[in-house]
């Protein structure tokens, strides 16, 4: 087992915290069959760029920069993330770095992480730009995806005292999906044709059962002949369905 | 935010997508910050053929850096050439130059702006906020 990046410093009041979900995606990005898979994808590529949307604490970029040379085979990989709440932007970065740092003193070479971006998704990513995708979404079932506060953005992070109400507004854009879970990852895959790599780019979307994996499943497939999807890892078995699973969707070049 | 991200962002409207003037992002205002990084010129050898040298052109002269090279270098400018024998190859100034620009030269606070819609994004302590008003996305 490698070990989890540390994520103390990290509030939680404002900043959804390392659940299942997060430990989930650790597990499958580790996985031999997984280490397998990508070395080989990214074997005579330039440096890859990885990116976490919706990277929260950072635990998982942190995790997957911190042991780069062990998934990816190779020590010149990039680093990105992006995120709606700003102090979640400020938290990623902060975990990434500790997390390169820690494994640089046990003799790891260093990995190199760009920046923390305030996004939306991957709207502000050029085409074809991102070679690894990483995104554990809302994906709770809600009446409604919460609409964000106006008032919140774009102000700067220390000036003003974050109420209680903002805060819970914070946590809720981490987990309310909507629509069965499904309205903010179906926006994810709208524009995932565009910025993920055409000969090399590869995806992994954590979904719940109540997202209907299978069915999220078929709809990529039928983007046509050079989209692969396949779930890739489980956990929580529950009356023979898998609470969470990770969807792996690639292009075939 | 280190100018290499700029390598890989454009403005987050969908009314822009299709425009070719919506990268590279525009700095304003900017107020840089050198960060001290590991040098490694294998990585910059490897980045070369990712490298949208035209636009890294733009943003050196608009943040007033000076002027890069008219075309991309190829990896034999990153490292001295003669060398016989066993010692690995020394990196070049240009490897250094390359290094310092788009690895530690980093905006602390300032403005990009998209010349295809005029938006403008601000960054604040180092990170770019992307965010748009809900009549814009
Ligand atoms: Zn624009």
């Amino acid at each position: 087992m490698l070990p989890t990046p540390s994520t103390s410093h990290v509030n939680f009041n404002r900043v959804y915290e390392p659940a299942e979900d997060s430990f989930l995606l650790l597990d499958t990005l580790s996985a031999s069959s997984e280490i397998k898979f990508l070395s080989e994808r990214f074997k005579t590529s330039p440096p890859p760029l990885i990116m976490e949307v919706g990277s929260g604490s950072g635990v998982v970029l942190a995790f997957v920069a911190a042991h780069a040379n062990h998934i990816f085979g190779r020590s010149d990989s990039m680093f990105l993330s992006s995120d709606l709440n700003v102090f979640a932007c400020h938290s990623t970065s902060n975990t990434v770095l500790k997390a390169i740092d820690s494994a640089s003193s046990l003799g790891e070479k260093r990995s190199l992480f760009l920046n923390s971006l305030n996004a939306d998704l991957l709207s502000c990513l050029k085409a074809n730009s991102v070679d690894v995708l990483i995104f554990n979404p809302p994906y709770v079932p809600t009446s409604e995806v919460p609409e964000r506060k106006a008032s919140l953005f774009p102000d700067p992070v220390n000036e003003a005292p974050v109420s209680f109400d903002d805060e819970s507004h914070f946590l809720s854009l981490s987990y309310a999906g909507g629509v069965d879970g499904m309205e903010v990852t179906n926006r994810l895959l709208e524009d995932l044709p565009r910025v993920l790599h055409r000969a090399h780019g590869v995806a992994y979307i954590l979904l719940c059962a109540q997202n209907r994996p299978r069915e999220v499943q078929s709809h990529v497939k039928a983007w046509g002949p050079s989209w692969e999807v396949e779930i890739v890892s489980s956990s929580g078995k529950k009356a023979g369905w898998e609470k969470l699973v990770v969807l792996r969707v690639s292009r075939a070049g | 935010m280190k100018l290499l991200t700029l390598n890989f962002v454009s403005c987050a409207r969908k009314a822009c997508k299709s425009s070719t003037s919506s990268f590279p992002l525009h700095p304003r205002d900017a107020e840089l910050e050198l960060v001290e990084m590991e040098f490694n010129p294998q990585f910059l050898q490897n980045m070369l053929p990712k490298l949208e040298w035209e636009a890294l052109q733009i943003i050196c002269n608009e943040l007033a850096l000076p002027t890069l090279p008219s075309s991309t270098p190829a990896a034999s400018d990153l490292f001295e050439s003669g060398g016989e024998g066993s010692s690995p190859a020394q990196p070049t100034q240009v490897a250094r130059d390359l290094h310092k620009l788009l690895l530690e030269t980093t905006i602390r606070e300032g403005l990009l702006v998209c010349s295809n819609c005029g938006h403008e994004y601000a960054i604040k302590e180092g990170i770019a906020n992307f965010l748009l008003p809900p009549h814009l996305v």
